[in-house]
């Protein structure tokens, strides 16, 4: 029985004049254009210099941070008020005042002052910015000390701090980003198709006929999930292979564990679409339940925000993200190369989900009202 | 000698303080053509729903097939077909997928199922389309094609809900050729219309009226009975006294 209905299906799956093309279109466009968009590295960085000194030493500094890349300079002004006016009209984000007889104050009293005021309405900018900047200034005192006092830096040890990135030397956000950006597109493709599907067959009317069948639920819940999860593989297949041509991102684990914790993770959404299937009335109540519990399901994962960040009671309910496990896992496969034992624990929750979600799927089908 | 294929005792199906059909009994004997006639709103759908097992009856019961329609519905389901008023076939599959879909959901042995598709194409005149997308056919010819999937398991018994709504009298003539020909062949047909040229056709029906049965019997019998000269005037004088319509 189920050979006809999976006929039936991928017929009319690639009959449809849309979505095998979206199905091959979707992981190139959504991964050659996100990772540019959801980019939360601080990058240029306009800084407002106030430079009351002009002198040898405050030059070099401007010249130390330009040259770090991440800043470039959005002006110079000849006092605090009118580089506080350039920030608040946002020409500016982070002003440097460097006072009067810096140099001369910093050789004589091996003391000197600088004012960072920063603009943190862009929380990340206004705090990683000035937290690069004061690094830059630290850097750069560290140079003056052994160039030009170097009786000084024999006679005053510093703690030096220097840190080492693991597994994302460059604090890339791409590579963070993209292991889970392969995720949502299955979420778009693999979770909200099977949500239309039997919600629109009960639209048609053409449900009556197959319930008025001898047909069994279960292999009905069947035949409607596995031509997802095929499509799920090429969406996978097509994510990691554009991350590689757009990023060179090439997972340091297995590529067959990825495709392991895909297909339990493509199963477990598609159930879940389908139970939102079973319980909608019509398309349009489908896809609002659907969108409502894929937006949850997205902050409770830690895609965009670390998930111990939330409060404990609410990290509970993310336990009941499958997302939550599949990002973590990628991630951990792309980036550090992690092993099946390393993520066993990862597996078989969402396993018990998948499990979960699928039953859940076959017994809310109604051949009867 | 009685060999009743549908009894329905007490049959009854409330929607919240609405009673759709209203303790309704009838026997269906086999081999008959069974006209289960009613205006708009009269409750043969929702009749009919319940013997095929569609919807659960709110009180009563009945059999069909010899199975309980409440406790036994997936094995009612094994020895009847249903056409339902709208259309229900896969639009986006060709005549011959919605044919061999539905022969193995049957359980015909795969061998046989091109068999089976190329007789009834040939008994259909439709050989030469085949291989039509559905959604490309006229109302009429959906409609006979909605019919010979519906019985394409050899079924005890059709029900037909409304089958030829909407086309012209030629092509509801031909359709009527086929339950003629279903029935020659040993399957019951319980058909619902509200056309009643085609109730004359029937070996008996029985006229619903605001959820019950008012009227059961031949099409001469309900003449001679409300003294009228057509199935048209016996209903006439019947749905007078409906309280429920169209609105």
């Amino acid at each position: 029985m189920l050979r006809y209905l999976l006929e039936k299906e991928f017929k009319q799956f690639l009959r449809n004049s849309f979505l095998p093309k979206m199905v091959i279109a979707l992981p190139f466009v959504a991964l050659a254009v996100f990772p540019l968009i959801a980019n939360m590295d601080v990058k240029n960085i306009s800084l407002a210099v106030v430079d009351n000194d002009l002198s040898q030493i405050s030059r070099q500094m401007q010249e130390k941070i330009v040259s770090s890349g991440n800043f470039h300079i959005s002006g110079y002004f000849d006092n605090t008020e009118a580089a506080m006016k350039s920030i608040e009209q946002g020409s500016s984000d982070i002003l440097l005042e460097i006072p009067q007889k810096f140099q001369q104050s910093l050789l004589r009293e091996n003391l000197g002052n600088v004012m960072i005021s920063a603009n943190t309405v862009n929380v990340m900018k206004g705090g990683l910015g000035s937290a690069y900047l004061t690094n830059i200034i630290a850097d750069f005192n560290g140079d003056l000390i052994t160039k030009q006092l170097p009786e000084t830096a024999n006679a005053k040890p510093a703690i030096e701090v220097r840190p080492l990135f693991r597994f994302n030397p460059n604090l890339n956000y791409r590579a963070f980003m993209i292991p889970a950006l392969v995720a949502m597109m299955l979420i778009l493709i693999c979770g909200f198709l099977p949500t239309l599907n039997i919600v629109s067959e009960k639209e048609k009317g053409t449900i009556e006929q197959m319930n008025v069948t001898t047909v069994n639920k279960h292999t009905l819940i069947i035949s409607k999930l596995i031509p997802y999860w095929v499509a799920g593989f090429v969406v996978t297949t097509l994510g990691m292979l554009s991350a590689f041509l757009f990023y060179g991102m090439l997972p340091r684990g297995s590529i067959l564990l990825i495709y392991l914790f895909a297909m339990v993770f493509i199963l477990c959404i598609s159930g879940f679409g389908l139970i939102v299937s079973n319980h909608a009335n019509n398309i349009q109540q489908a896809i609002f339940i659907m969108f409502f519990f894929v937006v949850t399901m997205i902050y409770l994962s830690g895609l965009f925000t670390p998930f111990r960040n939330m409060p404990e009671w609410m990290q509970l309910i993310g336990n009941a993200s499958p997302l939550k496990y599949f990002i973590q896992s990628l991630r951990m496969i792309y980036l550090k190369g992690a092993t099946f034992m390393d993520m066993q624990r990862l597996f078989y929750s969402l396993c018990a989900l998948t499990l979960f979600f699928n039953s859940w799927a076959i017994l809310s089908y109604r051949k009867k009202s | 000698m009685k060999n009743a294929v549908i009894q329905v005792e007490n049959l009854t199906k409330r929607f919240g303080d609405f009673t759709a059909v209203d303790n309704i009994s009838f026997e269906v004997e086999k081999g008959e053509i069974f006209g289960f006639l009613g205006a708009n709103g009269a409750g043969k759908t929702t009749a009919m729903r319940m013997l095929c097992g569609l919807s659960n009856p709110t009180s009563g019961g009945g059999t069909v097939a010899g199975f309980d329609i409440s406790q036994q519905s997936e094995e009612v389901k094994k020895h009847i077909g249903y056409m339902s008023q709208k259309f229900a076939l896969y639009e986006d599959l060709k005549v011959w997928e919605n044919m061999r879909l539905y022969a193995g959901i049957y359980g015909v042995p795969r061998k046989k199922i091109s068999e089976i598709i190329d007789k009834m194409l040939v008994s259909l005149d439709f050989e030469s389309e085949k291989n039509t997308l559905v959604k490309e056919l006229p109302l009429g010819w959906k409609q006979k094609l909605a019919f010979s999937v519906s019985i394409i398991h050899r079924p005890e018994i059709v029900f037909l809900d409304e089958p030829t709504g909407g086309v012209d009298p030629a092509s509801r003539r031909q359709f009527w050729e086929l339950i003629y020909k279903a029935a020659s062949d040993g399957i019951t047909v319980f058909v619902t219309t509200h056309y009643m040229d085609e109730a004359e056709y029937c070996n008996r029906v029985s006229i619903m009226v605001d959820g019950r049965i008012d009227a059961l019997d031949t099409p001469t019998n309900l003449k001679r009975q409300f003294e009228a000269v057509s199935m048209d005037e016996v209903f006439t004088k019947l749905a007078r006294g409906a309280k429920r319509g169209d609105n």
